[in-house]
């Protein structure tokens, strides 16, 4: 195998498993360009729908149907959450409002594991992992149709946000609260619908990492890796979620492949941190974040 | 009422009376700012339908926070009408949502215009029409009218607002607020920052709009010279209360007013310096 080809492969196994972290990242910049809310509760919220689905295909749903009924759990989640956490802090200082998702996600931990138990639970989605020869590379199967199924997410997304109605509004919103209330937005729905479509990433992410880790309490933790790529992305940008994503993905599998042997290896862990900082001293809006455009 | 019932002119009583009638009414509104800073006392005001009040004061003497407290938009500022009520169109609608304002015909442009800067001018006029359920043919509508009055925002309809001039992000405001088809529009100083030709461009308009679509509008302005030349009505607010109130005409001959507000007499001889006021009587003779 010629060095190029290995350097190939591993550039696309970094762009495949980057994926999984643009997934995560999503969640939270889609409620933080919407209300201004680091939403601390996104990796609760993975677990969450993850044990949801679990939980119902082990009562014999099929599959299709187990991801019908979380949906809609995650929906009425978000709708309760608007209504009992978002509303009645509306217009608190945007920490009083992150310590409040730090409350929300030790409750919603809580409850999950409370309703379907503390076990780790398998999670097979009928996608085998065996490596596929494509072009002289070997790919992960598993990994490419979960990029294929972000990439399609990531697709109705955007149509949904650049086209319809309620898309245009919750831009609106996101660019000045204030304005389109006046405008006659109901800032209530709005959060209801970002929280919902956070949840509905959190469970396609949640079945994704599910399937890889098994679903336990450590699903949570992939959120931590969500705060890299954000930095990287910017905090308000979903295009810069997705191309930080990437990056990480990629980055962290070469300097283990390549910087890895100077230093004993294991870069891959830390690395992402490492460059978020670094991201943090050049760039402190990331690479895509912020960029407000204005002209007085 | 209040102590200043005294000092405000009779004939201007009369006018203002009826609040039945009245479009919009403010009754005697208290407004507080994090339970200490007291913003408005018993700030009482009226805009009759087909009207263009005019309400004038300095910076900081409480026009914005007027505007906001009849938008619904001080709760999510942590401020409070605490006293009085707000009666829109024969209903009260100070306990209302901010939201809810514009599917009832009132429109707020605020001050600064508050486009959407990432949204395309289209985008944002169509978020202006939001609160409407009379379907897409009648929303189509409302976007040639707002064209018709605007057309420099036709050639600009797919250009984000944040790279507009502050005087098409004016129109492009107004504009948003058009497409709610309000019968009443509150506009908080729509001359800042702008050209005095483009200041006079946009209340022609205003003066248009409210002739051939018969809508109201209550204008905050610190341009006072401008604003009482285009209003029906005025309002004279300091420190949070009206402090004169009447026709254009009447305001425009009070003493105090003219030193104060449009800078004629005394307020150039204040300066002490003669020869800016020799200049400024030579430019406004």
């Amino acid at each position: 195998m010629s060095d190029f080809s290995f350097f190939l492969e591993v550039v696309v196994g970094g762009l495949l498993s980057g994926v999984m972290y643009t997934l995560v990242a999503l969640g939270f910049v889609l409620i933080f360009k919407a209300s201004g809310v680091f939403n601390f509760a996104q990796g609760a919220m993975v677990l969450f729908a993850a044990l949801t689905f679990v939980g119902f295909t082990e009562y014999g749903l099929p599959y299709w149907a187990a991801f019908l009924v979380t949906l809609v759990v995650m929906m009425a989640l978000a709708v309760g959450i608007e209504r009992a956490v978002l509303r009645p802090l509306l217009g608190q200082d945007a920490m009083i409002l992150f310590m409040a998702t730090i409350g929300l996600s030790i409750f919603l931990e809580g409850l999950a594991q409370l309703i379907w138990g503390t076990g780790v639970r398998g999670l097979d989605l009928g996608i085998p992992d065996d490596p596929i020869e494509w072009g002289g590379i070997l790919v992960s199967q598993f990994d490419l149709s979960t990029a294929v199924m972000a990439a399609v997410l990531v697709a109705v997304l955007s149509v949904f946000f650049s086209t319809t109605r309620i898309g245009r509004a919750l831009r609106a919103v996101a660019d000045d609260t204030q304005a389109a209330q006046v405008a006659g937005v109901p800032l209530g729905f709005i959060w209801a619908v970002v929280w919902g479509v956070a949840g509905f990433i959190a469970l396609v992410a949640g079945l994704v990492w599910g399937a890889r880790l098994g679903v336990q309490f450590a699903l949570t933790l992939v959120a931590l890796k969500a705060l890299p790529v954000m930095i990287l992305g910017g905090f308000n940008s979903i295009a810069g979620a997705i191309v930080a994503g990437l990056v990480i993905g990629v980055s962290e599998k070469l300097a283990e492949v390549y910087l890895g042997p100077f230093v004993g290896g294991g870069i891959e862990n830390w690395f992402p941190y490492a460059l978020a900082v670094a991201v943090l001293l050049w760039r402190p809006t990331g690479l895509f974040g912020a960029a407000r455009i204005a002209r007085v | 009422m209040t102590q200043n019932v005294g000092r405000r002119d009779t004939a201007a009583q009369n006018t203002a009376a009826a609040p039945e009638d009245a479009l919009l009414t403010i009754n005697a509104i208290e407004v507080m700012y994090g339970r200490l800073a007291l913003v408005l006392r018993a700030l009482s005001l009226s805009v009759p339908r087909q009207g263009v009040v005019a309400l004038l004061g300095a910076n900081g003497a409480g026009k914005t926070t007027t505007m906001k407290a009849v938008a619904n938009l001080l709760r999510s500022e942590r401020g409070e009408i605490t006293r009085g009520s707000i009666h829109y169109d024969g209903s009260r609608i100070d306990t209302l949502d901010a939201c809810d304002l514009a599917g009832r015909g009132l429109s707020l442009v605020m001050e600064g215009r508050h486009c959407f800067p990432t949204l395309s001018v289209e985008e944002n006029l169509k978020v202006g029409a939001f609160s409407r359920r009379d379907g897409g043919r009648a929303i189509a509508d409302s976007l040639e009218l707002v064209y018709s009055y605007f057309p420099r925002l036709r050639e600009r309809r797919n250009m984000a607002t944040g790279f507009l001039s502050g005087g098409e992000q004016q129109m492009c405001a107004i504009g948003r607020a058009l497409m709610a088809r309000p019968r009443l529009i509150l506009l908080d100083e729509p001359s800042m920052g702008l050209a005095p030709l483009l200041v006079e461009e946009i209340f022609v308009i205003i003066r248009e709009l409210n002739r051939k679509e018969g809508m109201s509008f209550l204008l905050a302005e610190q341009n006072a010279s401008v604003a009482l030349r285009y209003a029906t009505y005025g309002y004279l607010i300091e420190s949070g209360r009206v402090v004169r109130e009447g026709a254009p005409e009447v305001l425009m001959d009070d003493p105090e007013i003219r030193a104060s507000y449009l800078g004629l007499d005394a307020s150039a001889a204040r300066m002490g310096d003669a020869a800016l006021a020799d200049r400024r009587r030579r430019w406004l003779s």
